[in-house]
C-alpha cells in the first residue's frame, strides 16, 4: 500500500454517514419517480412519436379508400373462403386479450385442438393432413401473430383464387408482395392481413355495391366455370 | 443463424466498452464527463437532501436500501389500487384488487417482474410508467450499487482498519441511473419505436375485422410502450406492457427489434464482469468467473435450442414434420425463441418471446435449471453477488480440502460468516420446495392448467421464478389468487434481499479483519482449478437440492413421451 492510496482512502472516509434516514430515502424516491417514471417516458414517447409517427401509433393498415382496417402487427380472424387464414389463436386475435395456449405437449387438449384444426384445414384446402405446414396447426405465443409461412400461404392459393374467381398466378404474385423479413435478418414470412387487404383492393368481394368494375363476381357458378 | 451471430456480436463488441464506461461512471475519482452529468446529479442530491461524498458502513448502506424499498412498495401498491381515480388512464381501467396489487408492487420492487395480471388490460398508463418503469430503473441500479460496494470492500486489498465504509448508496444509485441506465434506455426505446413498438399516450384503437362474416371489433392497445420495453430488457426486469410479453408483435415487431431486445438481456450483466475487473483490479479472477458463466450459458442454450427443434409430441402426424412452434411466433422461429428463453432465465430477466409452458419437456427443464442456478451472468449486480456467495462456499470447502483454516482473499472465514453464507444458499431449496409441496397438497389452490407431471413443473417453476427474481412463468397457471399472490410475496422478498445483503455483510465483516499474508499453502482464488471447484460446488448444490423435484416433473414428462 503506497502513500497515495492511503491518503486517497483517508480522504474518502472523511465523512462517515452514521445513519440512513427515512427522510433521505423517501425524498430520493420521489425525485427518482418523477425523473424515471414521468420525465423519461414522456421524453422518449414524444420523441419517438415525432420521429416515427406511423410506427408509434400501432402500425395501422388502411385499405384503398383510406379506411383503417387493422394493424400490420395484429392478426385478424378470417373465416370466408375469399381470405387467407392465419395461425390458430388462443386469444381470438384480440390484442386486448393477448395470450398463448400455454398447453403442454403432454396435455391431451393440445392434440385434440390440433386434430380439429388439421381436419378443418385439410377439408377446406382439399389436401391431406400431412401436407399442412406446422405453423397452421400451432397457436402462437401472443395469439396475434400476423404471419404465416410462405408454404402455408401456398397451400391456400387454389381455394382463394377459386373463391374470388381469379387465376392462381395473380394470387401468388400478391403473396410475394406481402412477404416480410426478406432481408439479412429473420426468414421470410407472409403478412396475412396485408395480403388480404391487397386482395380486397384489387379484387373486391363487396356484395352490397356489386360494382361493375369487379373483375369477377364471386358466385358458386362463376367459380365452377373457372375450373 | 444471422440473427444469432448478430446478437452474440453485439453483446461481445458493445459489452466491453460498456463495462469500461460503467467502471468510470461508478468511480469516486473526478472525471472529465462529470461536468456534463452534474447538471442532473447535483439537483437530485439537493432535492433528496443527501451528501453524496459521505461514506456509509455496510449496515447503513443496507438500511438505506431497505428504507427506499419499503417506500417504493407502498407507493406502487397505492398507485395500482387507486389507478382508476388517477390521471393517464385513457382506457378507463379500474383499480387492482389488494392482493394482486401487493404482489405486483413487491414483484417489481425486487427486480422480478412476475406478473399475475395482463398489463394492457389491467394497468393504466400511469401505473405502467410512474410505478413500474420507476421500479424497473431503481431495482437493477440497486443490484449494481451493492455489487460495486462489495467489490470495493471485499476485492480491493486494504489493510484492516483503513476501510470505514462501503460507499454511498445514493451516490452509487444516481451515478448508475443518470450515467448508465437512462441514456442506454432512451436509445433502445427510440430504436424499438422505429421498428413498430408503440409510443403514444392515446387510448386503444377499436377496429372492425376485415372479414365481414366475422362480426367482431378488435382492440389495439397503445401506450408509452417502447420506453418501458427498453428498460424492461436492459434492467434484467422482464415485466412487459402486454400479457405475453415480447412474443406480442406490438412489443417485439421485427427480427431487428428481436436482435436488439435479446442482446439487451445480457449486455449489462456481461459488461459488469469487465467493470468489476477494472474496479477491483482482479482481472484473472473475473476472467475465471466469466469463463464459468459462459460455459454454463452455452450448455443451457444448446440444450434449449436442440429441444425446441424437435417436434411437439402432441402434434405428431397432424401436419408436415416440423419444429415445436406451439407458443412461438413465426417471425422468430424456434432457435431465436430458445436463445431468448435460455438467456432470460440465466440473467434473471424473465421477459419471454415464446411461451415456456409449451416448450418441449427438456427445454422447459433447462430454463427451470437456469433459474435454480441463477448465477449464469444473472441479474444486474445480483448475478455476480450470487456467484461470490458460491465462491465463498467454494473457498471454505477448498481450504478444508487442502488442510488450511478457511480464508477468502487472505481474510479468515469464521463461524459467523459461514453460518450466514450457508443460510443464504440453503434457504433457496427450502423456500421453493417447501412452498411447492404445500401448494400441490392443496389441489384447489394450486391452479395448475396442465395435468400430471407438467402440473407439478408449473408450480415449481412459479416459485423458482419468484425466488430467482426472474419473473417468467409457465403462464397457464391460474396464479391470480390470494394464495399465490401472498406465497409469492414471501418468496420474492427472501429471494431478493437475503442473497444480496448477506454477501454485503460478509464483505463488511471481512474488511475489519487482519489480512494473512499469502503463503505456499494459500488457495489461489484466480486459478483455473479453483474456478473448476466453484463450478462444481454450484452444480452439486443445485443437483442435491432440486434433482428429485426435476425427476418428478419434466424428466418424468419427457420419459412418458419417449425422449
Amino acid at each position: 500500500m503506497n502513500v497515495d492510496m492511503k491518503r486517497q482512502i483517508a480522504a474518502n472516509d472523511d465523512v462517515l454517514q452514521a445513519k440512513a434516514s427515512w427522510g433521505n430515502a423517501l425524498r430520493f424516491m420521489v425525485v427518482m419517480a418523477v425523473l424515471l417514471g414521468l420525465i423519461y417516458p414522456l421524453v422518449t414517447t414524444t420523441l419517438g412519436g415525432w420521429l416515427f409517427p406511423e410506427q408509434a401509433q400501432g402500425s395501422l393498415v388502411r385499405d384503398a379508400s383510406g379506411r383503417v382496417v387493422g394493424s400490420s402487427l395484429v392478426s385478424q380472424t378470417f373465416v370466408s373462403d375469399e381470405y387467407f387464414i392465419g395461425r390458430p389463436s388462443a386469444a381470438g386475435n384480440d390484442a386486448g386479450g393477448v395470450s398463448g395456449s400455454n398447453l403442454a405437449s403432454s396435455n391431451v387438449s393440445l392434440r385434440e385442438r390440433a386434430q380439429a384444426d388439421a381436419n378443418a384445414i385439410a377439408q377446406r384446402e382439399n389436401v391431406s393432413v400431412d401436407q399442412i405446414p406446422v405453423d397452421l396447426i400451432t397457436a402462437s405465443g401472443s395469439g396475434i401473430d400476423p404471419h404465416i409461412s410462405p408454404e402455408a400461404a401456398e397451400l391456400q392459393v387454389a381455394r382463394v383464387a377459386q373463391a374470388r374467381g381469379i387465376d392462381e398466378a395473380t394470387v401468388t404474385a400478391l403473396i410475394d408482395q406481402a412477404l416480410e423479413n426478406t432481408g439479412w435478418l429473420g426468414s421470410p414470412v407472409v403478412n396475412v392481413l396485408r395480403l388480404n387487404v391487397s386482395l380486397d383492393d384489387r379484387f373486391p368481394v363487396s356484395s352490397t355495391t356489386a360494382a361493375p368494375l369487379t373483375p369477377a363476381p364471386v358466385t358458386p357458378t362463376a367459380s365452377d366455370t373457372m375450373e | 443463424m444471422n440473427d444469432m451471430i448478430a446478437i452474440y456480436a453485439i453483446v461481445a463488441l458493445l459489452g466491453v466498452p460498456l463495462g469500461i464506461y460503467i467502471a468510470r461512471a461508478l468511480s469516486t475519482q473526478p472525471s472529465r464527463i462529470d461536468t456534463l452529468f452534474r447538471v442532473i446529479e447535483t439537483p437530485i442530491y439537493r432535492l433528496a437532501g443527501v451528501n453524496s461524498q459521505s461514506v456509509m458502513t455496510w449496515q447503513v448502506y443496507a438500511l438505506a436500501i431497505l428504507k427506499l424499498h419499503v417506500g417504493l412498495i407502498l407507493l406502487a401498491w397505492l398507485v395500482f389500487m387507486c389507478q382508476g381515480l388517477l390521471p393517464l388512464n385513457p382506457d378507463g381501467i379500474p383499480g387492482m384488487k389488494w392482493d394482486t396489487a401487493l404482489h405486483t408492487a413487491v414483484s417489481f420492487a425486487t427486480n422480478t417482474n412476475q406478473q399475475h395480471y395482463s398489463g394492457q388490460a389491467q394497468l393504466s398508463h400511469l401505473s405502467q410508467t410512474f410505478a413500474i418503469v420507476t421500479l424497473q430503473f431503481l431495482t437493477p441500479a440497486t443490484g449494481l450499487a451493492v455489487l460495486v460496494a462489495i467489490a470495493r470492500t471485499l476485492l480491493v486489498a486494504r489493510p484492516a482498519g483503513t476501510v470505514k465504509g462501503v460507499g454511498n448508496y445514493y451516490h452509487d444509485m444516481t451515478r448508475t441511473l443518470v450515467r448508465v441506465m437512462l441514456p442506454l434506455a432512451a436509445v433502445v426505446a427510440l430504436l424499438l419505436t422505429s421498428q413498430g413498438v408503440p409510443s403514444s399516450y392515446q387510448a386503444a384503437h377499436q377496429v372492425e375485422m376485415l372479414d365481414s362474416q366475422v362480426e367482431e371489433v378488435q382492440s389495439i392497445p397503445l401506450g408509452p410502450v417502447a420506453s418501458m420495453v427498453a428498460i424492461k430488457q436492459l434492467g434484467t426486469n422482464g415485466g412487459g406492457w402486454y400479457g405475453p410479453n415480447s412474443s406480442v408483435p406490438l412489443e417485439n415487431p421485427t427480427p431487428l427489434a428481436n436482435v436488439i431486445e435479446t442482446a439487451s438481456l445480457t449486455i449489462i450483466p456481461f459488461a459488469l464482469l469487465i467493470a468489476i475487473a477494472l474496479i477491483s483490479g482482479r482481472r484473472r479472477l473475473m476472467m475465471g468467473i466469466g469463463a464459468v458463466m459462459l460455459t454454463f450459458s452455452l450448455i443451457s442454450t444448446s440444450v434449449v435450442v436442440s429441444s425446441e427443434r424437435m417436434p411437439n409430441a402432441a402434434l405428431v402426424e397432424l401436419s408436415q414434420p416440423g419444429a415445436n412452434l406451439e407458443g412461438k411466433e413465426l417471425r422468430f422461429g424456434t432457435d431465436l425463441s430458445a436463445l431468448w428463453g435460455s438467456w432470460t432465465t440465466q440473467t434473471s430477466n424473465g421477459s419471454v418471446n415464446a411461451m415456456h409452458d409449451s416448450f418441449n419437456p427438456m427445454g422447459g427443464m433447462m430454463v427451470l435449471m437456469d433459474m435454480f442456478v441463477n448465477v449464469t451472468f444473472g441479474g444486474i449486480g445480483v448475478g455476480l453477488i450470487g456467484f461470490f456467495l458460491y465462491l465463498m462456499l467454494a473457498a471454505f470447502v477448498g481450504s478444508l480440502m487442502v488442510g488450511r483454516a478457511p480464508e477468502l482473499f487472505g481474510k479468515p472465514l469464521e463461524t459467523r460468516e459461514m453460518r450466514w453464507i450457508s443460510l443464504a444458499i440453503l434457504v433457496q431449496p427450502l423456500v421453493i420446495l417447501g412452498l411447492s409441496a404445500l401448494t400441490v397438497a392443496m389441489p384447489n389452490a394450486a391452479g395448475t392448467s396442465n395435468p400430471g407431471f407438467h402440473g407439478l413443473t408449473q408450480v415449481l417453476y412459479e416459485f423458482a421464478s419468484a425466488f430467482a427474481n426472474n419473473g417468467s412463468g409457465f403462464e397457464g397457471l391460474g396464479d391470480d389468487t390470494p394464495w399465490w399472490n401472498l406465497a409469492c410475496v414471501i418468496t420474492l422478498m427472501v429471494g431478493r434481499f437475503l442473497p444480496m445483503l448477506v454477501p454485503l455483510a460478509v464483505a463488511g465483516w471481512l474488511a475489519a479483519k487482519r489480512t494473512a499474508p499469502a503463503g505456499r499453502g494459500t488457495l489461489p482464488m484466480d486459478s483455473p482449478a479453483f474456478m473448476g471447484l466453484t463450478a462444481g460446488v454450484i452444480v452439486i448444490v443445485n443437483l442435491l437440492g432440486f434433482l428429485p423435484a426435476l425427476v418428478l416433473g419434466p424428466i418424468a414428462e419427457a420419459v412418458t413421451q419417449g425422449f
